[in-house]
């Protein structure tokens, strides 16, 4: 957003006037809350909140001008904290409630929403995290690894699905210039954590924690909130996110068959997307494995979107 | 006039909003319902379930979009890739009408993610209008805008809220989404008497009411759609039945959202209010 304007404008009628109203009132909006989760008591210029709020804000006989903005300032930190918070129950577990929540402000302080819709609202949270390492130190390579996980499954989840392309479509073309795209909706990850296990694992406690919230059995309740899981240990864990029948799955490949995908993907033909799986790799565990990627519906005629292979 | 053009001339009776808690029961049980309103943004995607679960609603129900995204006050141009994707899902759904709200959430591309009140100024109307039209004629589906609450009011507005709700929709030629638990919780944050709202505007344009809840707090009220609608709330539904003609309705149920029958239950009490207006009017 460009810089808001010193002082509202006194009169509205051109539009002019009308965009400056709304920047002075979008970063009084998205301005992080105080340590007490209110307005802040001065603004960016160094001047006392209560007058910048009365310049366009009227008060009335219960609320100051000050307090009216407020309501705005905390709706809106209540609302992208809980949206963040309900996207990432994964990366919550990772870092701990206390660390998410300091990320979550500071991500959304430098990274306010800039998509219409809130489901766009995690998509720079793995780059913020590569950034700011301190945020989530002493586990930062845990964290990023979490986030571009959770991230997509929100891809998979209602990401594009492109026309299949089958066996018959390629049969004319030779390998040295068969270029085969992935349906966009599927993201592959060479992580260095088993983060789907992981992410499983949190999900099958947080359904536990709920069934536990409507029991009237507290022995239960108590055991069952005491539910801890793990963050795991480094092993190298090739996966990739994707969906069948509109359902949400998860995926794990040998390294060689990742980097035959990821090959694809980055736009090498065929005949050299095999050979980046590797002198060793026999004939016949090929054809296995792309008779399974076939019947899965993940190729697609190639598009003009970027490369998505992690690294 | 249960049909203007503001409302594609349709008949739409009782509705409600169709949210995720109720999705199983409604696809398993196929329950009465006269029409859903779908929250358009959670259609606007690419692929996956969600779209798979609209179109089986629209098998079975008649859907119409709701939008909380345009911002039709906001200062920018309307987004065309998100134009787009609107007109996608108006072609996919069929409906009749679409609505959003009279205000404004974003500016250079920022977005707040919330339904911010206007400056009630003749120079803001005018434009709003503008962009109403020239959304309308992108969509090539009619609009209703509909009345926002608010928690704050500006100096540099010239006119109050009905005015300018009146100046934009006469301005447009647009249709009016009367949102009554709106009127009533700016009334009580404004200190203003919701019936000189209810009185004073094109009730001719009026092409689908709201009643919804809402939560008292010591010095304001917030519509928080988390209760069953007020009772005087349903007066001034009956009061604007009888003002307006009797209009498609939809009860709004967004947060600690029952089971699907007792909201279902809760919107079919505006049949009272409908039949105490028609034996009003003789």
């Amino acid at each position: 957003m460009k810089k808001p304007p010193q002082h509202a404008p006194a009169r509205i009628d051109s539009t002019a006037e009308l965009r400056a109203f709304q920047r002075l009132m979008t970063a009084a909006v998205v301005r992080p809350l105080d340590a007490e989760d209110n307005l802040q008591s001065k603004w960016v210029d160094g001047r006392p909140m209560d007058q910048v709020a009365a310049e366009f804000i009227k008060p009335n006989d219960r609320l100051t001008s000050f307090e009216r903005l407020q309501l705005y300032n905390q709706m809106y930190w209540y609302r992208v904290l809980e949206a963040v918070r309900d996207d990432c129950p994964g990366l919550r577990a990772a870092i701990g409630e206390p660390a998410f929540a300091r990320l979550a402000k500071a991500y959304l302080a430098q990274c306010p929403s800039r998509s219409f819709t809130l489901r766009n609202l995690s998509s720079r949270l793995p780059d913020f995290i590569r950034a700011h390492p301190r945020l989530t130190a002493p586990r930062t390579a845990l964290a990023i690894e979490v986030a571009r996980f959770e991230w997509a499954q929100t891809v998979a989840f209602d990401g594009e699905a492109r026309p299949v392309v089958a066996g018959a479509d390629l049969a004319g073309t030779p390998p040295d210039c068969l270029r085969l795209g992935l349906q966009p909706y599927i993201t592959l990850l060479d992580l260095r954590h088993p983060i789907d296990t992981f992410v499983i694992s949190v999900k099958r406690r947080d359904v536990l924690r709920s069934e536990a919230s409507n029991t009237p059995d507290s022995q239960v309740v108590a055991r069952r909130s005491a539910i801890r899981v793990r963050r795991p240990r480094p092993v190298r864990t090739c996966v990739v996110v994707h969906r069948h029948h509109n359902r949400l799955f998860y995926k794990r490949l040998e390294p060689a068959a990742f980097r035959i995908l990821a090959a694809l993907d980055a736009g090498e033909p065929l005949a050299r997307a095999l050979l980046a799986g590797g002198p060793r790799v026999r004939p016949e565990k090929i054809r296995a494995w792309f008779t399974s990627w076939m019947a899965l519906g993940w190729f697609c005629a190639r598009g003009n979107k970027p490369s998505r292979r992690a690294s | 006039m249960p049909a203007n053009r503001f409302n594609g001339n349709s008949d739409y009776g009782i509705g409600i909003g169709l949210r995720v808690p109720h999705y199983s029961h409604i696809l398993a049980k196929k329950p009465v319902v006269d029409w859903f309103e779908i929250i358009s943004e959670n259609f606007m995607v690419d692929g996956g379930r969600p779209l798979e679960l609209l179109d089986k609603i629209l098998e079975q129900y008649r859907v119409v979009q709701h939008g909380v995204s345009m911002y039709f006050g906001s200062a920018d141009k309307p987004d065309r890739a998100h134009l787009r994707k609107l007109k996608t899902l108006v072609k996919r759904t069929k409906t009749p009408w679409l609505s959003d709200h009279l205000c404004w959430g974003s500016v250079d591309g920022t977005y707040t993610h919330d339904l911010l009140p206007m400056p009630y100024t003749f120079g803001a109307a005018r434009r709003t209008a503008e962009k109403i039209k020239e959304i309308r004629d992108y969509l090539e589906v009619p609009i209703c805008v509909e009345n926002v609450s608010s928690y704050a009011e500006f100096h540099a507005s010239e006119m109050t809220e009905w005015e300018f709700l009146s100046e934009v929709v006469e301005l447009a030629d647009c249709g009016i989404l009367l949102d009554v638990n709106n009127i009533y919780v700016s009334s009580k944050n404004h200190a203003f008497d919701p019936y000189d709202y209810l009185d004073n505007i094109p009730h001719h344009r009026v092409g689908q009411m709201h009643v919804a809840g809402h939560t008292k707090f010591e010095k304001y009220i917030l519509d928080t759609h988390d209760h069953p609608v007020l009772d005087p709330v349903w007066r001034m539904y009956a009061h604007a039945t009888r003002q307006c003609g009797v209009s498609a309705t939809l009860l709004e149920w967004d947060d600690k959202i029952p089971s699907f029958d007792e909201v279902h239950n809760e919107a079919l009490k505006a049949n009272e209010f409908i039949d105490g207006a028609k034996k009003a009017k003789g």
